[in-house]
C-alpha cells in the first residue's frame, strides 16, 4: 500500500494531519507530478514512435510495409523515419514503438551482421535465427523490468521458404502468414486475413503483385484511421528473386465523400 | 404519517447506494460485473434506405453470456438503434426512447423524424455523464430521406453515410472504408453490411455467432435474424445422457395426503361470448 | 468507459502521477490444454488460438511441446514464459541425456519441472503447464502445475482458460465421479478421443480465448500420433 492507500474508520490514523498512513509513503509537496509508483518505477516510456508495420507471406517471398512518419506524441515530428530496414540478402525488419529502442538494436543486429560475413563461411543470419534472437534480448529486457518499447516483424526467406514472424516488448514471438502491428492489428488485419483467405480457396498462393496490392489497401485504411499514421509510406518484397525496394508511396486517398458527411 | 402512506419513488434513478458501494469496492469486495456487449454494430445509407446490422454474442469478461442476443433495437416503425456497451443500459435506453417517440407520435399525428430520436438520446445520455454505458448506431427513414446517427455514451453524436461502433468497430470500420460507395443497390448493401459484421464477428473477441440485418426503407422494414449464421456449432460425438437412478438419492422421507372427502363437479365446456 | 471517482480520495498527494504508459510484465494470451492418460496412452490436445485482450494474434499456434518420445507438455497463459520456459526445458533435457546417456523419464520430467517453476517463486512464469506421457511400466500419466510449481499427479487435467468448464466434464465422463450405478473402467482411447473434442467444441462457445482448431497429440508405446480438429473462429 503505497501513498494512495485512502483513510477510513478501519485504517490506522496518518502519522500526522494530512500525511502519510503508516506503511504509506509521502510524496512532498504533494504535487500533482509526482509518480504513483516513485518507489519501483524502472521502466521508461516511449518517446519518439513508429505506427503500424503490416506484412504477407506471398508466393516465394514476403511484402511488409510500414509509413515513413515519427511520431513525437501527438506531434508529427520525423517525416522521412525508415522503419523497414534490409538486415541481408534474405532478411528484413520492420518496427513499430519506440524508435530510440530500436536504434539501440539496430547497432547491435548490424555487428552481428558484421561479424557473420567476417567469417567468410558462406553462412548468413537467417530470419528466424534473427527472430529468435531478438525475443531473447526482448525477454531478457522485459524481466529486468527496463522493457525494449517496440514490437518487431521479421521477414524473409528461410531455407528457401518465405518467413515471417513477430516479437513484441514482452517476448511474445510467433509466426503466420500475415501479421500486423500496432492500429494496424485490428484495422488491417481483418481485410488481409480476408485476402488471404480468399488466395487459399482458390488453391493458389497470393501472387506478389496481390500482396502488395492488398497492403496498399491496407495503408490507405489505415491512414484513414490510424491518427499516428502517414500518407508516405515504404514497401519492400523479399522473393526468391531478391530483394526489391518499391520507393516510397503515397496514399491515394479519396475525399469525394467527405461532403456528404453533414450535421451531427 | 409516512408510515401509512407508502413513499412514491422519485422518477428517475436512485443512487442512494452508491457512496456505500465505493466504500465496499475500496475494502475490496468486488463489485458485480455488468453484462457487456463487446460488440459489433453498423450501419449504412444505401439508395431506398439504411441498414443496420449486429453480431450477437454477449460477454460477461471472457466468458461468452448469450450465444444469441438481440442487438437492433425497436425505436418506432421507422426507426431502429443499435446498441453496444452495457447490454442493461443500451435495451433500457431504446426502450424509454422508444415509448417517448410514440407519445411523441401520438401528440403530433405525424412519423417521427429521425433527428427526433437522436436528440432524445443524447440528451438522457449526456445527462448522465456516460454513466450510461450505451454506444448506439441509429438508422431510420422520414419525409426528408434516410438518416444514419452515431451516439457515443457521453451524448456527443455524428451524422454519417456509414458507421461503425462497438469493439469490432476498427475491423468493421476497414471494410466500409474500402467497399462503401453511394447510391448502392439492397443487395449490395446487405453484402456489405454482412461482411462489415464478419470481419468483427472472426476477428474481434467481443463479438461473435451470427449476424442480424436490419434493412429500413421509406414504407416498410425487413428485419431479418438471422440474416447469416457465420459459424455453425460443432457436432458431438457422444452422448450425454444419463440413466435413471445416477444420481444418489441420500434420504427420501413420504408425506401421506390424508383425503376427508372427495365429491366430483362435472363442468360443461362454455362457448365464448362473441354477442358484442 | 471512465473510472469511478473516488469519494475518499480528497488529498492532493493522493492523486496518481503524470499520464505514464504501464508496464507490466505479463500478458495472457489464453488457451486451453485437456489431457488424459490410460492404461497404454496418454493424450494430450490444445487449441490454437493464441490472443491477447480482444483480438487473436494467430489461429495456428502449437501449444504442445514435445519433450521426448513419451513425454509431451502442454503450456497455456503467458505466452513469453510460455517459450522461455520451454526453451530451458529442452536444454534440461538435452544436459540429462548427455550426463546420464539415457532420456528422462516422464515422472522425471515432472519433478524437474516443478523445480524449475518453483525457482522462479517471487517472479513466477505465468504459464499454466499440464504434462502427459507414459511412466516407465508404459501406462499413461497426466501432471497439472500451478504457476509456481506446485505437481499433482492424476489421470485427466484440463487447464488454461477454459480449465474450469473443462474440468467437470472430464470428472463426470471420465473420472465416473459423484453417480450411482456406474461402473468405473478405464476409458479407451476412442472415447477419451470423443470427449476430448466434444469438451473443446463446448469450451469454444462459451469461452472467448479458445477457438480456431485444436491439436491433438496421441501417445503410445508405438509413437506419438498427431490428429487435429478444427473449431469455431468466431
Amino acid at each position: 500500500m503505497a501513498c494512495g492507500t485512502p483513510h477510513d474508520m478501519f485504517s490506522a490514523n496518518p502519522l500526522w494531519h494530512n500525511g502519510p498512513i503508516p506503511g504509506g509513503f509521502y510524496n512532498f509537496p504533494g504535487s500533482k507530478t509526482a509518480p504513483l509508483y516513485s518507489g519501483a518505477q524502472r521502466f521508461h516510456t516511449p518517446v519518439t514512435t513508429g505506427t503500424s508495420v503490416l506484412a504477407i507471406k506471398c508466393d516465394g517471398g514476403v511484402v511488409i510495409a510500414a509509413d515513413i512518419l515519427g511520431s513525437y506524441g501527438s506531434l508529427a515530428r520525423f517525416r522521412d523515419l525508415h522503419r523497414v530496414h534490409k538486415i541481408n540478402e534474405n532478411t528484413v525488419l520492420g518496427v513499430s514503438g519506440d524508435y530510440a529502442d530500436f536504434q539501440h538494436l539496430q547497432q547491435i543486429i548490424e555487428q552481428k551482421v558484421i561479424s557473420e560475413q567476417c567469417l567468410d563461411d558462406g553462412f548468413a543470419l537467417k530470419p528466424r535465427s534473427l527472430l529468435c534472437w531478438l525475443t531473447r534480448h526482448l525477454y531478457y529486457r522485459r524481466s529486468r523490468y527496463d522493457p525494449l518499447w517496440t514490437n518487431f516483424i521479421v521477414g524473409g526467406i528461410q531455407d528457401g521458404q518465405p518467413f515471417l514472424g513477430t516479437v513484441d516488448k514482452l517476448g511474445t514471438a510467433y509466426e503466420d502468414d500475415h501479421i500486423a502491428t500496432g492500429y494496424g492489428a485490428y484495422i488491417a488485419l481483418p481485410v488481409m486475413r480476408d485476402e488471404l483467405a480468399k488466395a487459399k480457396q482458390s488453391g493458389q498462393p497470393i501472387s506478389k503483385e496481390d500482396a502488395c496490392k492488398v497492403l496498399e489497401r491496407c495503408m490507405t485504411v489505415l491512414f484513414f484511421r490510424d491518427a499516428r499514421s502517414f500518407p508516405k509510406y515504404e514497401m519492400i518484397t523479399l522473393t526468391e528473386e531478391g530483394y526489391e525496394h518499391h520507393g516510397t508511396k503515397t496514399v491515394k486517398a479519396n475525399w469525394e465523400i467527405a461532403h456528404m458527411v453533414k450535421g451531427y | 404519517m409516512t408510515a401509512v402512506v407508502p413513499d412514491i419513488a422519485k422518477p428517475g434513478f436512485s443512487f442512494e447506494n452508491c457512496r456505500r458501494n465505493a466504500f465496499l469496492a475500496q475494502k475490496g469486495y468486488a463489485v458485480p460485473k455488468a453484462t457487456k456487449t463487446g460488440t459489433t454494430i453498423v450501419g449504412i445509407i444505401y439508395k431506398d434506405g439504411v441498414i443496420l446490422g449486429a453480431d450477437t454474442r454477449a460477454t460477461e469478461d471472457t466468458i461468452v453470456s448469450d450465444k444469441n442476443c438481440s442487438k437492433i433495437h425497436y425505436l418506432s416503425d421507422n426507426i431502429y438503434c443499435c446498441g453496444a456497451g452495457t447490454a442493461a443500459d443500451t435495451e433500457m435506453t431504446t426502450q424509454m426512447i422508444s415509448s417517448q417517440l410514440q407519445l411523441h407520435r401520438l401528440n403530433t399525428g405525424r412519423v417521427v423524424p429521425v433527428i427526433t430520436a437522436n436528440r432524445l438520446l443524447k440528451h438522457m445520455l449526456f445527462r448522465y455523464q456516460g454513466y450510461i454505458g450505451a454506444a448506439l448506431v441509429l438508422g431510420g427513414v422520414d419525409s426528408t430521406g434516410p438518416h444514419l446517427y452515431c451516439i457515443y455514451p457521453h451524448g456527443s453524436s455524428d451524422k454519417l453515410p456509414f458507421t461503425t461502433m462497438g469493439s469490432g468497430s476498427l475491423a468493421a470500420m476497414a471494410v466500409f472504408e474500402t467497399r462503401w460507395k453511394p447510391d448502392m443497390d439492397e443487395e449490395e448493401g446487405k453484402k456489405l453490411v454482412r461482411d462489415a459484421i464478419a470481419a468483427g464477428i472472426f476477428n474481434d473477441l467481443g463479438s461473435g455467432s451470427n449476424v442480424d440485418v436490419c434493412v429500413i426503407r421509406k414504407n416498410n422494414v425487413d428485419y431479418i435474424r438471422p440474416f447469416d449464421v457465420a459459424n455453425v456449432k460443432g457436432q458431438k460425438q457422444g452422448s450425454y445422457v444419463f440413466d435413471k437412478g445416477t444420481t444418489a438419492v441420500l434420504s427420501t422421507r413420504s408425506i401421506p395426503v390424508d383425503i376427508e372427502d372427495i365429491s366430483i363437479t362435472p363442468i360443461e365446456p362454455e362457448s365464448m361470448d362473441t354477442s358484442s | 468507459m471512465s473510472s469511478v471517482v473516488d469519494p475518499f480520495n480528497k488529498f492532493s498527494y493522493m492523486e496518481s502521477g503524470s499520464q505514464r504508459q504501464h508496464f507490466s510484465p505479463y500478458a495472457d494470451n489464453g488457451g486451453s490444454v485437456v489431457a488424459i492418460a490410460g492404461e497404454d496412452y496418454a493424450i494430450i490436445a490444445a487449441d490454437t488460438r493464441l490472443s491477447s485482450g480482444f483480438s487473436i494474434y494467430t489461429r495456428e499456434q502449437s501449444k504442445l511441446f514435445q519433450l521426448s518420445e513419451k513425454t509431451i507438455l502442454g503450456c497455456s497463459g503467458c505466452w513469453c514464459d510460455t517459450l522461455t520456459l520451454t526453451r530451458v526445458l529442452d536444454a534440461r533435457m538435452q544436459m540429462y541425456y548427455h550426463e546420464h546417456q539415457k532420456l528422462m523419464e516422464t515422472p522425471a520430467v515432472a519433478q524437474m519441472l516443478s523445480t524449475m517453476l518453483y525457482y522462479k517463486r517471487f517472479f513466477p512464469y505465468y504459464v499454466s503447464n499440464i504434462l502427459a506421457g507414459l511412466d516407465g511400466e508404459g501406462k499413461g500419466c497426466v501432471y497439472s502445475y500451478d504457476p509456481i510449481g506446485h505437481c499433482e499427479k492424476s489421470y485427466f487435467r484440463a487447464g488454461g482458460s477454459a480449465g474450469a468448464l473443462l474440468q467437470p466434464l472430464l470428472d463426470n465422463q471420465i473420472g465416473f465421479h459423484n453417480m450411482e450405478k456406474v461402473t468405473v473402467a478405464p476409458v479407451p482411447v476412442e472415447k477419451a478421443l470423443a470427449i476430448l473434442k466434444d469438451g473443446f467444441i463446448s469450451a469454444a462457445e462459451r469461452d472467448i480465448y479458445t477457438g480456431d482448431s485444436i491439436l491433438i497429440k496421441i501417445i503410445t508405446k508405438d509413437g506419438i500420433k498427431d490428429e487435429s480438429f478444427q473449431l469455431r473462429k468466431d
